[in-house]
């Protein structure tokens, strides 16, 4: 493989000239005659035109139709505000649980061999494969009055459907795998050697965590924190479905946009869909970023 | 600091990679382990660090009992293959890690711990590397560092896994000699895998040839090269003709042909006949125990080597020295000037 590469590039690949040539050498590669070429080209850009750009600019068209003041007033309005407030405080608790959760299952499926761990992995991506509305439904089988543990919970005043607590467990079931998925290929290719290291040198289990692993995982833990809090801050269908669409208490800002479009309010649901828009534009430039120190990590293997 | 391993047993499913293995390593030798892979040298490495456990047998290092204790407690230093420098660290820091994990009540202080970095650094004559990151160095430098790293926590004893395995043969050669000085300055009891023979002569007091998970030899450099104790250590080091005889009283045939070679005292039956290379010498037909035909002749380094047909119908490779015309088509005698016979 190696020799086949050595062999169709230049020798002196490293002066600029060879290069030169190696590139004109594959440029040549491409027989495609110049329109195809640019008829595809074309064709995709007009695809993503209409089907991303164009939704996003109709967003904010639609926030600011009637100027920046209707745009800000609707963002005050104390039902918007506890949307916001809601969908911060759950997007938090679910983060923080499948950060908890990603780590310890990572950790277990990378570092260890044991019966049944293709079952595991495979069990981590049920979330995804999943109907969120489905997985919603699950939530109130299991804690609604009909439910499982519906008449204990009552017996023990305890309100977990169509309330936070049942908001946040959806939204953590949905967004299990995104802490997991990162980080399983990431820590199974760095393999144990340094830990090992690290332990032979006398560090305790928890220097060794701190120290040596979470340094070399540490961009993969935030590039799974920031899609999973795009995620949980975005999610719909299983909040729907446990949420119970009490105005002012239960409403994330997906759930008040689609009530107040409903209620033909198109400046005030446009302006919460702008500020989720704008979530997902900083999460895209984020993950940009942390893509390029996830490739910087990736150190050649010289053997 | 001694290392003594008692009968131990090592299985990874239905493999066994270790089948009842004892040695024992005296305080200041520089021991090497060597074998082909699957022999459980590094097996019995990581057990003897504490990274992995036997399934039976006994493992004592200066006296204790190692298997009370966790690769923690051991004080060993530990060197990989694959270097498993801290890639997040500087060189520096990769160096002082053992000196800052420590307990708070034995932790030396900053000042204590930069001088002794340092010192290490100069150790392994990369002072100037301090501050750079692991993927900045060459295999060479980043293995010397690894060497640095594991001798900053003053192991009791150091154990090499391959140290030099993922080197290109210019540096593994220069390593060699380097680690052989250094042991000589430091003088830790140290063990080294290796699967390569030269290094494993060049370097070690002693060498420890293994195969399929036991040991095969003992012995000096010089023993286990001159004088193998079984067929596979006589394979295995050196280049060696290895032919397939029949001993019947004390004579010995090939193919159904006596060859002119005693084999007082061997067992009668199927045998294995080993002969170095450069130990079969060339006369003119008819002169020596065996007969054939010159196939190839190749010009290198000090000898030619040559392929032989010989009469039985086996092909051979013969060293002969270069002062001795030998061209293809020549019908040539051999004698071998030593020779040993396994049974088996």
């Amino acid at each position: 493989m190696t020799m086949q590469i050595a062999d169709s590039i230049p020798l002196s690949a490293s002066d600029a000239k060879a290069r030169a040539q190696a590139a004109a050498a594959q440029d040549n590669l491409r027989t495609e005659p110049r329109a195809v070429r640019i008829t595809i080209i074309a064709l995709a850009m007009i695809f993503l035109t209409i089907f991303v750009v164009l939704p996003l600019v109709v967003v904010f068209a639609q926030a600011f139709s009637r100027g920046v003041v209707a745009y800000l007033a609707a963002l005050a309005e104390p039902e918007a505000l506890a949307a916001i407030r809601l969908t911060l405080l759950v997007a938090a608790i679910s983060v923080g649980l499948n950060l908890l959760f990603g780590l310890v299952a990572a950790w277990a499926i990378a570092k260890f061999d044991f019966p049944g761990k293709t079952f595991l992995i495979t069990l981590i991506d049920l979330p995804f494969s999943v109907s969120p509305v489905i997985s919603g439904l699950v939530f109130v089988l299991l804690f609604g009055a009909q439910g499982y543990f519906g008449s204990w919970l009552r017996d023990h005043d305890i309100q977990i459907l169509f309330a936070v607590p049942g908001i946040a467990l959806a939204t953590t079931f949905v967004t299990f795998p995104f802490v997991a998925r990162a980080l399983i290929p990431l820590m199974q290719e760095q393999g144990t050697q340094e830990e090992e290291a690290a332990i032979s040198l006398g560090a305790s289990g928890l220097q060794t965590f701190f120290r040596v692993t979470l340094p070399n995982i540490k961009w993969g833990v935030l590039y799974g924190v920031l899609l999973c809090n795009a995620r949980a801050m975005g999610e719909f269908g299983a909040v729907s479905v446990v949420s119970g669409h009490i105005r002012g208490e239960t409403n994330t800002m997906p759930l008040l946009v689609e009530i107040l479009y409903n209620e033909y309010q198109f400046v005030a649901a446009f302006a919460i869909a702008s500020l989720l828009a704008m979530l997902a534009l900083i999460t895209l430039i984020v993950k940009t970023v942390l893509e390029r120190h996830l490739d910087e990590g990736q150190e050649p293997s010289d053997h | 600091m001694t290392i003594e391993v008692r009968n131990l047993v090592k299985s990874f499913g239905s493999f066994k990679a270790l089948d009842g293995v004892d040695l024992k390593v005296d305080s200041g030798e520089l021991v090497a382990l060597l074998g082909p892979s699957g022999s459980g040298k590094t097996t019995l490495l990581r057990i003897v660090a504490g990274l992995d456990w036997p399934d039976s047998g006994e493992v004592f290092i200066n006296g204790e009992d190692a298997l009370a204790q966790g690769a923690r407690e051991r004080h060993v230093g530990f060197v990989f293959q694959h270097y498993a420098l801290f890639r997040h660290m500087t060189v520096f820091e990769n160096v002082a890690f053992g000196l800052r994990v420590q307990p708070r009540t034995v932790r030396k202080d900053e000042a204590a711990i930069r001088a002794r970095v340092k010192e290490l650094l100069d150790l392994v004559q990369l002072d100037w590397l301090a501050d750079r990151y692991p993927s900045q160095l060459s295999g060479g430098q980043r293995q010397r560092i690894a060497l640095a790293r594991a001798l900053a926590i003053e192991p009791r004893i150091l154990l090499l896994d391959e140290p030099f395995g993922a080197l290109d043969a210019k540096v593994r050669k220069e390593l060699r000699k380097w680690l052989r000085s250094l042991h000589h300055e430091i003088h830790v009891t140290s063990i080294f895998v290796t699967h390569d023979q030269e290094e494993a002569l060049e370097v070690a007091n002693r060498v420890v040839v293994m195969d399929k998970g036991r040991i095969e030899q003992i012995g000096s450099p010089d023993d286990v090269y001159a004088s193998p104790a079984t067929a596979f250590v006589h394979g295995f080091i050196g280049e060696s003709i290895e032919l397939p005889v029949e001993v019947e009283g004390g004579a010995v045939t090939l193919g159904g042909r006596p060859l002119r070679l005693t084999a007082d005292g061997l067992a009668p039956g199927a045998s294995k006949l080993f002969v170095r290379r450069h130990d079969m010498l060339v006369g003119p037909p008819g002169s020596g125990a065996f007969e054939g035909a010159v196939r190839h002749v190749r010009n290198f380094g000090p000898v030619q080597r040559a392929e032989v047909a010989l009469s039985g119908g086996q092909t051979i490779e013969i060293d002969a020295p270069r002062d001795k015309e030998l061209r293809a088509g020549d019908t040539i005698g051999l004698e071998p000037r030593r020779y040993r016979i396994f049974a088996g």
